[in-house]
């Protein structure tokens, strides 16, 4: 190879383009190394075990089996062999959608207005504003999650004021409720709304928004037909910016649900520890998996759009 | 129109904004003041005191958590930089190249997969590996912490480098720098800004971690916040809230200065 020969003070243009991409994957080594370790390698050992034979006590057998693929949506009778639709797992799925969606929804409406009030700051504000919005999302999420916890146990601030003003008896119970998962998964995720929407209303141009009420618009018809319609890869973009790790949420759930409003994080959970059985919980994960790249599929569309605007 | 009209006013848009911001803070900042109070209660306020954080620098398994934490944060955001700055070297000021959407795609894994499914994808490996190594020390953790580091380290890196003017390294190498010697005089000085920013977002991040930790951890090797998640289920008493404000405070300066740094190259 040409690369041990002594190199000459000019190098070839050839022998200069090889040397660049050695040193590139030179440069490239340990971080692959690492990622390849704790990353990428360990995703694709799911992918095996998810079609292997349950280990009796957690692990696996090296048996090829389809069962946990097929164990996602359907249940084999113990006894009669018969196929039924797995209502526990369908439950769990429908639960993360739900809360999932419910939750982009609520972000939206708190968001949206939000973001809008940060775009429309003086330009040398905006920044402060933004960081205000942005420090917690950047402290630990136990942390946020259990401030909500506090505010709303039945001891917590909520209820403690709610009882001492007379306006009710007894404490209501809202913690370990889907209500609680959605208000801390909303409390939590919020940020990830207002970033890509303020991000678009940034950009909004304010003569067209002027136009609009030369034409005679009213204050929601400016809003309706113009506003949103432009600032709209934003908020496509926002909302699934919240919905992917929502769907994937696992401390919310169980810090606020308690181990009784299970989300699909809880689930697979479980299948890896009380419930031993290793290839369920990796066909999960994978079926999680797979729903995240769907919506992150079109969050690039958005983001997409997002850019062509601009030219 | 009359003069006065404002065409940047949305009803409601301005009460909801502010709304958001007090809810944003609220839970936070109760959680803070309640760290301070005297009795062990946290919603009913009985006079100020340290005696939680007292408490908790007492408890020997809150000391324990707290080194672990700040060894394993210092360690993974260590390791994580060093890599990214390297792969941040590798990936700007050249051409398309083949294998480039590979490293990328793995670069951002961290970012697009969800936190459980890394977290038991790296159950699964690393019990395998303690069983047949016998080895259950820190270093599984240091390693998944740096992995998922990388791409926060890398952003800022990355970002840094590709604003940087090209004219100085040139101007180095026609003085027949070597590369090496233009990356320590030339590159590196102008590359501080985003290596630390990098290394302290990184921190922050590994510091915050709870899912990933709480499935590579082997036994007796809690960090502050699985020891936090464990704590949960007892008897909720005041020194959680001053673990959780002690944790707060460091994230909230690293935050801030990642602001500032980030901003004075602006």
């Amino acid at each position: 190879m040409s690369e041990t020969a002594p190199s000459a003070p000019s190098a070839s243009p050839g022998r200069r383009a090889r040397s660049e991409r050695r040193n590139r994957w030179l440069l490239l080594t340990p971080a692959m190394v690492i990622l390849s370790l704790a990353a990428s390698g360990p995703l694709l050992v799911v992918l095996i075990y998810s079609v292997l034979t349950p280990g009796d006590y957690g692990g696996v057998e090296w048996r090829f089996s389809l069962d946990s693929w097929f164990a996602v949506v359907v249940e084999r009778d113990f006894f009669t062999e018969e196929l039924t639709l797995a209502d526990a797992h369908l439950m769990v799925f429908w639960r993360s959608l739900k809360l999932s969606l419910c939750t982009a929804l609520l972000c939206l409406i708190v968001g949206f207005p939000t973001a809008y009030f940060i775009a429309t700051r003086p330009a040398r504000r905006r920044d402060m504003w933004m960081l205000l919005i942005m420090i917690p999302f950047w402290t630990n999420l136990l942390i946020r999650t259990f401030a909500i916890m506090e505010l709303i146990r039945n001891q917590g601030t909520v209820n403690t004021l709610l009882v001492a003003s007379g306006l009710i008896d007894e404490p209501i119970q809202m913690l370990y409720t889907e209500f609680s998962v959605l208000v801390g998964m909303t409390y939590v995720y919020l940020p990830l709304m207002i970033l890509p929407i303020y991000a678009s209303m940034e950009r909004l141009n304010f003569d067209l928004v002027e136009a609009g009420y030369d034409l005679y618009a009213n204050r929601f018809q400016v809003l309706r037909r113009v506003i949103f319609p432009l600032v709209k890869p934003g908020v496509v973009a926002g909302s699934i910016l919240v919905f992917v790790p929502c769907l994937g949420a696992y401390v919310t759930p169980r810090v606020l649900g308690g181990g009784k409003q299970l989300m699909l994080g809880n689930l697979i959970e479980l299948q890896f520890g009380q419930l031993r059985n290793w290839p369920l919980g990796a066909a999960l994960s994978l079926t999680l998996l797979a729903v995240v790249m769907v919506a992150l599929i079109f969050y690039v569309r958005a983001i997409g759009q997002e850019g062509e605007r601009d030219v | 129109m009359s003069k006065g009209f404002d065409v940047r006013r949305q009803p409601g848009f301005s009460t909801i904004a502010i709304a958001c911001f007090v809810l944003l803070y609220l839970p936070i900042l109760l959680l803070v003041v309640y760290s301070f109070n005297a009795g062990s209660s946290i919603a009913i306020w009985e006079g100020f005191s340290w005696r939680w954080y007292v408490s908790a620098w007492e408890n020997e398994q809150v000391k324990d958590a707290t080194i672990r934490s700040l060894v394993l944060a210092c360690s993974a955001s260590a390791v994580a930089t060093f890599a990214a700055v390297l792969a941040a070297l590798a990936t700007t000021r050249s051409k398309p190249w083949r294998g480039q959407t590979v490293v990328f795609a793995m670069v951002n894994q961290p970012l697009m997969v969800p936190e459980i499914v890394t977290a038991v994808s790296l159950l699964i490996v690393f019990a395998a590996v303690k069983q047949v190594t016998g080895y259950t020390g820190l270093g599984f953790l240091i390693l998944a912490h740096a992995a998922f580091c990388i791409p926060f380290a890398y952003m800022p890196i990355r970002a840094r480098l590709q604003g940087m003017d090209l004219s100085l390294e040139q101007a180095g190498a026609d003085l027949y720098g070597t590369p090496l010697r233009v990356f320590r005089y030339i590159t590196l000085p102008q590359l501080w800004p985003g290596i630390l920013a990098g290394s302290m977002l990184a921190f922050v991040i590994s510091l915050d971690d709870v899912v990933i930790t709480e499935f590579v951890k082997s036994a007796g090797q809690d960090t502050l916040p699985t020891y936090m998640l464990g704590q949960l289920r007892r008897v909720v008493t005041p020194e959680i809230n001053a673990i959780s404000t002690a944790l707060l405070a460091i994230s909230v300066v690293m935050v801030t200065g990642f602001f500032f740094v980030n901003k004075a190259r602006k």
